[in-house]
């Protein structure tokens, strides 16, 4: 069949062994890959950068301000004349506005979750996710805008008839719980979709019905997937800057009520620095304090959530 | 032949199901009421904050700069330039980068080494860091190295740090798609490992990459937090001009504005968030179509 | 019970030679040293003699490559134990077997493409002019050029036919006159040009499934190697293309040595100068197989004179 010049081994004198020990030295070869490990290494050095950088006007701060009066003293007006740094007003701004964030998020993320998962029509889920993506996609001033020129005027004062002022952390942890539902629908999905269809058909065979069958056998199996996304909206709520500086409130004080008007942690870190800061001041010093704060307790949520899923899955 | 396994992937009809009890029915009515929300929701949202605006999308919106005292004719100008130039900076800081790191972990690191253990918890912890936070990242090293931190350059690097993480991710999943055969066909001829990933590997990779890094792009060009402490001049009234520039962007800008208690700058706020809007818009539809047209199907 | 479970293109014979292997297990069974009665036997299974070629093989072997005592380790499972065998210049040597005895990384690490695998390890020399390959000084790039490998499953790259041919050349920095005849003589080499000539510039994907295999040996052919590998190059083609294959197998016979992993035994009797027949060893207790040469003789032994029972029992299809 072949025609054509030979296509053999190359012509090489009798009796010599062609040689296969190494002679191309291939540098750029080893520079190339140099380069793509330092790239990846790079996390590693951004994550001490990270530490480095809050820690370092940190410890500025902290020459001036006691520990136990940052973390245990009530009162925060750090560009007073008369300032106090107790930071725990911010922390209770945080933590309205994420609890009431979760109570948005984790039933309505949650139910659509299910509803995605065991539930849809080809047809709706075609409409549903790209609604979920476009929730995730929306920036969180817009959110912020939203929370602020609607939902607290128009839903809460007119329609509801609550007792909010322009801020209140309630308006800003309903828009953040919104914000936050696609997060814990999509990882929730995900983790009930992998569960193995051989686990429901073995419900419905035993005479279940749907609701059951999610509730008892799928839900439990996912438990991993939906317990690591309810903590990464947690995360997320709590890191959360822009809606709270625009909706939650200015005054930095003990919130008591969802009505009430309340700083959190980021919304002070957004509302100072849009303002004069140089460095080395105390003001700026505060920034990174409460930014270290902020850090620390993010990091010890993600580590939490990191641990769960470990040992979930391990039982499972 | 309907089959089990067929009719085992749709969902099917209530009776089927055994879904006559009431608690079923009550819920599926939880369970439709939790999505009805959310889309209700997204339409009110999209819907009021595009109404406010509507009265300001004007030329003056895109010619002309913000302005303190007549919040009539204040302009998203410089904002929008600002976006672009600190866009830009951040794809070229983010994508060669981020790329380069998602080849080395899916393509060369044994992942039992302990040094590559460390990278990916770290970048695990590093894609649940607050946006804030990188923005503080990006102002303590602009001083230590003695940099101006109000400039386009830091705001870039902020929001290259931000989006870093994604960008790996999605290099990584693009990556490992590609198929094994594909990699012992190239190396069975004598090629080496990093030949191969340049000529065969990341090219059929390269869709997944694009769509990925739009979607990322899209996300930074929301972003404001990172970038209050790097930009936060309140009313910049100049286009920027380099990398050294001072300077705004859309997402400051609204929050900027939205702040105000005046309406007319709540109207300008609503505007600029329709034009910011609308670029998003135009880079997911981007993406979707790089993905629809050129994801390879192995 | 055996089940006779090899995947053939002609179907007849192998119902025949399941029959006969039912009448056969009836019969005795016989001393393994060679008898007329077994050779008669062995013929009355309708079975694979008259697939072998009537073609000269030179009792003496000159080897390109050999090996000496190679076992195949994936951590601490050994898969392959104990392997001497060798690859004569200018012949096609089969290794054939049933499933799971190694058969698929012995090859892969007679180019080192086994370095891939995680924890893969050889211990033994694999030569190849006499040098062994798993030395330290050893390129294993220059070693994967000069070994050739075509795989099971086609797998042409998603460029056209021309770069298809062309990667190999240009990766490993051949200096060539004219890309564009190297591509023309790669293509011949292995029957394809004819087809592909006026279409160089399109996908490799557009071609048929044999059109692919033969590409991909194009593709082999044009960094000029000696040796060439081949990991059952045709379980996934159908019989006029796999036809056609064993056809190119024997014209690339006169340049190159051949070794070609097949579980059809009538592809192996019908191409192959030597034969190696593995089989598997099952550890007590963890069921790990690891594969061990059984038998290694010119092809016409191997099918009418097997000296060893495994190989014969193989054969008549008491097992697969």
């Amino acid at each position: 069949m072949a025609t054509g010049p030979r296509s053999g081994p190359p012509d090489r004198p009798p009796g010599s062994a062609p040689d296969i020990t190494h002679h191309k030295k291939r540098y750029g070869e080893r520079l190339a890959l140099l380069g793509l490990g330092g790239s990846a290494a790079l996390s590693v050095g951004i994550t001490i950068a990270i530490v480095v950088a809050l820690v370092r006007p940190s410890i500025d701060f902290f020459r001036e301000v006691s520990f136990s009066e940052f973390l245990t003293g009530t009162r925060w007006a750090p560009t007073f004349a008369d300032a106090d740094f107790g930071v725990l007003p911010l922390i209770t701004g945080t933590l309205w506005t994420t609890f009431i964030g979760l109570t948005i998020a984790v039933p309505l993320g949650l139910g659509a979750a299910i509803y995605l998962s065991e539930y849809a029509h080809d047809r709706v889920r075609k409409i549903l996710k790209p609604v979920l993506e476009i929730l995730a996609g929306i920036p969180s001033v817009v959110y912020g805008y939203f929370a602020l020129y609607f939902v607290a005027p128009v839903l809460l004062k007119d329609l509801l008839n609550l007792e909010v002022g322009t801020f209140s952390v309630l308006a800003a942890g309903l828009v953040l719980g919104v914000m936050i539902i696609p997060t814990v629908a999509s990882l929730s999905e995900d983790a009930m979709s992998a569960v193995p269809q051989a686990l429901r058909q073995g419900s419905y065979a035993l005479g279940a019905n749907r609701m059951r069958t999610t509730l008892r056998v799928v839900f439990p199996a996912a438990i991993s997937g939906i317990t690591a996304s309810i903590v990464l909206g947690l995360s997320r709520a709590v890191g959360e800057t822009m809606i709270v500086a625009l909706a939650a409130g200015t005054r930095a004080q003990i919130v008591t009520a969802p009505t009430g008007n309340g700083q959190t942690m980021t919304g002070f870190i957004a509302q100072t620095a849009t303002g004069e800061s140089s460095p080395g001041s105390l003001t700026y010093n505060t920034l990174f304090a409460v930014g270290l704060l902020l850090f620390v307790i993010t990091l010890i949520i993600n580590l939490i959530a990191a641990s769960i899923v470990r040992r979930i899955r391990e039982v499972y | 032949m309907a089959t089990i396994g067929s009719l085992a992937g749709q969902p099917m009809r209530a009776e089927r199901y055994g879904d006559r009890s009431f608690g079923s029915i009550a819920f599926l009515i939880a369970l439709w009421a939790a999505v009805g929300f959310a889309v209700l929701t997204l339409g009110v949202l999209l819907v009021d904050s595009m109404l406010d605006g509507a009265v300001r999308l004007d030329g003056a919106l895109f010619t002309r700069y913000s302005s303190q005292i007549l919040p009539e004719t204040a302009g998203a100008r410089a904002a929008i330039l600002g976006s672009a130039w600190v866009i830009a900076v951040t794809a070229t800081l983010a994508i060669p980068l981020g790329v380069a790191a998602g080849v080395y972990l899916e393509e060369f690191a044994d992942p039992k080494r302990w040094y590559n253990k460390l990278i990916e918890v770290n970048l695990t912890n590093l894609a649940a860091v607050p946006a804030i936070v990188y923005g503080m990242l990006t102002a303590g090293l602009a001083l230590s190295i003695g940099l101006e931190r109000r400039v386009v350059l830091a705001g870039g690097i902020a929001l290259a740090l931000l989006i870093l993480p994604v960008i790996i991710i999605a290099t990584r999943e693009s990556v490992r798609a590609v198929p094994q055969e594909i990699r012992d066909g190239s190396l069975a001829l004598g090629a080496t490992p990093l030949q191969t990933v340049w000529r065969q590997t990341l090219p059929s990779a390269v869709p997944g990459i694009a769509t990925g890094a739009i979607l990322a792009l899209s996300r930074a060009l929301g972003e404001a937090a990172p970038l209050l402490l790097l930009g936060g001049l309140v009313f910049v009234n100049y286009d920027p001009d380099g990398l050294f520039s001072g300077f705004t962007t859309l997402p400051i800008q609204i929050f900027n504005w939205a702040s105000q208690p005046q309406l007319a700058f709540q109207q300008v706020a609503s505007a600029a968030i329709i034009v910011m809007l609308i670029l998003l818009l135009m880079m997911n539809a981007l993406a979707i179509f790089i993905r629809n047209r050129y994801q390879k199907r192995w | 019970m055996a089940t006779f479970s090899t995947r053939t293109p002609a179907g007849t014979s192998d119902a025949s030679a399941s029959d006969g292997a039912a009448r056969a297990t009836a019969d005795a069974r016989a001393a393994v040293p060679s008898s007329p009665e077994r050779e008669d036997h062995l013929r009355a299974t309708g079975g694979l003699t008259h697939h072998v070629r009537d073609r000269h093989v030179a009792p003496e072997i000159d080897p390109v490559m050999a090996c000496e005592n190679v076992d195949v380790y994936y951590g601490d499972f050994r898969a392959v134990t104990n392997v001497s065998l060798e690859f004569g210049k200018n012949e096609i040597t089969a290794l054939i077997g049933p499933s799971g005895c190694g058969k698929s990384t012995l090859i892969r690490s007679l180019n080192r493409m086994n370095d891939l695998v995680e924890g893969a390890r050889v211990e033994g020399r694999v030569t190849y002019h006499d040098k062994n390959i798993y030395d330290r000084d050893v390129d294993p790039i220059e070693v994967r050029r000069r070994i050739g490998m075509v795989f099971q499953k086609p797998n042409p790259f998603p460029k056209s036919i021309y770069d298809n041919i062309a990667y190999g050349p240009r990766v490993t920095g051949m200096k060539v006159d004219s890309m564009d005849e190297v591509v023309e003589e790669s293509l011949t080499r292995a029957a394809l040009w004819d087809e592909v000539k006026d279409k160089l510039k399109q996908s490799a994907f557009g071609l048929s499934g044999g059109q692919q295999q033969r590409l991909c040996i194009a593709r082999t052919l044009a960094v000029k190697p000696d040796v060439i590998l081949m990991d059952e190059p045709a379980s996934a083609l159908d019989p006029i293309a796999t036809a056609r294959i064993e056809d190119l197998m024997l014209e690339l016979r006169e340049d190159f040595a051949i070794v070609v992993v097949t579980h059809n035994m009538q592809q192996a009797a019908r191409v192959a100068d030597r034969t190696a027949f593995f089989t598997a060893l099952a550890a007590e207790g963890s069921g790990d197989r690891t594969g061990l040469l059984v038998e290694y003789d010119v092809t016409r032994n191997i099918f009418q004179n097997p000296r060893d029972k495994r190989t014969e029992d193989y054969i008549s299809g008491r097992f697969g």
